[in-house]
């Protein structure tokens, strides 16, 4: 009885944990990841939100996009106006999950790149930098950039 | 015919990186900025150089004090010889920063303990020596024995790092000049440390700022005075080389 007092104390604790989600290998073939990371669904509106927010994204911070309400956009990488014209969703998607596969100079962080592979992050930051629905998201809004 | 296209083409000029002149993230900062640094009585920095002052005519353990040796105001002191650091230390048996050379001094000649690397006392000394050399061109020289802690150095600048798996080379000499959100990249050099940052309000080591890269770029940081840093700063002092001293400089 006396422990039944402390099993929500323990549930917070693990709570963190849980938040993690597993990563999910994924494949690119073609320059291109056709199948979307663990099959979900993303949704536009979600994704314009990532794709301009400071904390999860940032993607903004380098690149020109359709979101006018955000001030200072950066100049350091290509404006993406238009990308879902010239990019397949597929296409799109590796170029989120790991851009280095295609340009491995690059300075575009890799959003969705197998932890293992960092080279001394942050114990705070030692996941994916979204998850795999967030890149979903991402991909389904960059689809709409027409 | 091939060997004469290829003989041309190792003759064409090469085109120098744009990085290889150095240029001071002073000339990046917005004219407010600048003026602010350069009217002594608007810099914040110029607090940190008379606390300092105070500190270096202060007595220590032994009664003596850095202006007993170096005159009241740092006049015994060597401009050249402070741009010079850091310098290759044969007690040391490798690289001696500015601020370990003061550490050093306080605990041969004040017979004080040693302090640890970045304590706000040491910065504050570091800020009112490096300051008696304001406008002085860095000079360090890692043609002779400094020459390994450079190359280390240069290899970890060149080493990505963290979740965002991007590297100093990246920001610093790629994409100069360039806006990340509404911030020009500058070139990162080390000419203006010990510096004011507006962010922190408050005048940062060079370690300091190492570190706040570090976490930029959601990296374990190093430890500041630890010997990766202590080569990060040798060569980022020799990549700066000619470039005007400006301790206190203020930057972002």
């Amino acid at each position: 009885m006396k422990y039944l007092f402390s099993l929500p104390l323990f549930c917070c604790l693990l709570a963190p944990l849980a938040a993690q989600e597993a990563y999910l290998p994924w494949r690119a073939e073609n320059f291109a990841i056709a199948a979307p990371l663990g099959g979900l669904q993303g949704d536009a509106a979600r994704g314009r939100a990532i794709v301009a927010s400071r904390e999860r994204g940032n993607c903004i911070s380098c690149h020109l996009l359709p979101i006018p309400e955000h001030p200072m956009h950066g100049t350091l990488a290509p404006p993406l106006f238009g990308v879902g014209a010239r990019l397949s969703a597929g296409e799109l998607r590796l170029r989120v999950v790991d851009e280095k596969l295609i340009n491995p100079e690059t300075i575009m962080p890799a959003f969705y790149r197998d932890p293992a592979r960092y080279h001394r992050p942050h114990p705070d930051h030692a996941t994916t930098i979204l998850t795999a629905q967030e890149v979903e998201d991402v991909v389904a809004y960059l689809v709409t950039l027409r | 015919m091939r060997r004469v296209l290829l003989a041309a083409i190792a003759l064409l000029p090469l085109a120098a990186p744009a990085w290889e002149q150095p240029v001071s993230g002073y000339a990046y900062l917005p004219e407010q900025m600048q003026a602010m640094q350069d009217d002594e009585f608007e810099n914040p920095g110029m607090y940190t150089v008379e606390d300092g002052g105070t500190l270096f005519r202060a007595p220590g353990y032994n009664g003596n004090s850095c202006a007993g040796c170096h005159g009241d105001n740092g006049s015994g002191l060597d401009r050249k010889g402070i741009a010079r650091y850091p310098v290759y230390s044969t007690r040391h048996g490798g690289p001696l920063t500015l601020h370990q050379r003061i550490n050093d001094c306080r605990e041969q000649h004040l017979d004080e303990f040693p302090l640890t690397y970045d304590e706000p006392e040491l910065i504050k000394l570091e800020t009112f020596v490096r300051h008696l050399a304001r406008g002085e061109p860095v000079n360090v020289d890692v043609s002779g024995p400094l020459k390994p802690w450079y190359d280390s150095g240069k290899a970890l600048y060149h080493t990505r790092i963290g979740q965002l798996d991007m590297s100093c080379h990246h920001c610093h000499d790629r994409y100069v000049d360039l806006k990340l959100r509404d911030q020009v990249l500058n070139q990162g050099h080390s000419n203006a440390f010990p510096a004011h940052r507006l962010l922190t309000g408050g005048v940062s080591s060079l370690h300091g700022k190492f570190r706040d890269c570090y976490a930029t770029l959601r990296a374990l940081p190093y430890e500041v005075g630890s010997e990766e840093f202590i080569a990060l700063e040798v060569y980022l002092h020799a990549r700066g080389n000619g470039l005007p001293i400006e301790t206190p400089g203020i930057r972002r």
